[in-house]
């Protein structure tokens, strides 16, 4: 299996009810599967940055396997209009 | 089975023999892997010179027992107090929004 950045939008909109996924393939900078993610949902409000990352993996667990590095940034929609405006 | 426990003791006697912990790839004179390299100059920025590093990449039992201990899936792996903190985003997240600022303080080292 080969993880393509759709797959893993596709992976976290449904495992998370993320109303914004943004998936960037760093592969090519790297040696080997590489992606970078943003992802907004209501369902990060309240929980602290720790628990929203292990959301994220638990929600790609399968992926993460095949992937050599990741970047995830976790937003709650109040902090993805604020994250825009800037 | 058997060493796996012993590993996993030894892990949670690891954490908790320094302040601060950092598993990575590498050592901070010579980090192998730019994710590793951020948590080490992120805690340079901040003072944090003496902390435990434990290069996994000698030690294959050790690169997988610290992920199945933390149930964290990379490396990187950053703990304060024995407690597990994050990764590379979560360690430049809270570089940015100050919080590790706070933290450290909690642990008596001024940055």
């Amino acid at each position: 299996m080969s993880v393509t950045a759709d797959h893993i939008r596709d992976r976290l909109t449904a495992g998370l009810a993320a109303v914004h996924v943004e998936v960037e393939d760093t592969s090519p900078n790297r040696c080997a599967a590489s992606f970078k993610v943003l992802v907004v949902s209501s369902q990060f409000e309240g929980k602290p940055l720790l628990q929203r990352h292990r959301m994220v993996n638990t929600c790609l667990a399968e992926e993460l396997k095949e992937i050599h590095a990741f970047e995830q940034k976790t937003l709650t929609p109040e902090q993805w209009e604020k994250h825009k405006s800037q | 089975l058997c060493s796996a426990a012993d590993l996993e003791k030894n892990l949670g006697e690891m954490v908790k023999k320094d302040k601060v912990v950092v598993f990575m790839k590498g050592t901070p004179a010579q980090p192998m892997c730019g994710f590793s390299n951020a948590v080490v100059q992120i805690l340079r920025m901040h003072g944090v010179d003496s902390y435990a590093a434990y290069n996994v990449l000698d030690d294959q039992d050790l690169r997988q027992g610290v992920k199945d201990f933390s149930n964290w899936p990379t490396i990187p792996q950053v703990y304060f107090n024995g407690e597990f903190v994050g990764g590379c985003d979560i360690l430049l997240q809270m570089h940015q929004n100050g919080d590790l600022v706070e933290e450290l303080k909690k642990l008596g080292i001024r940055s």
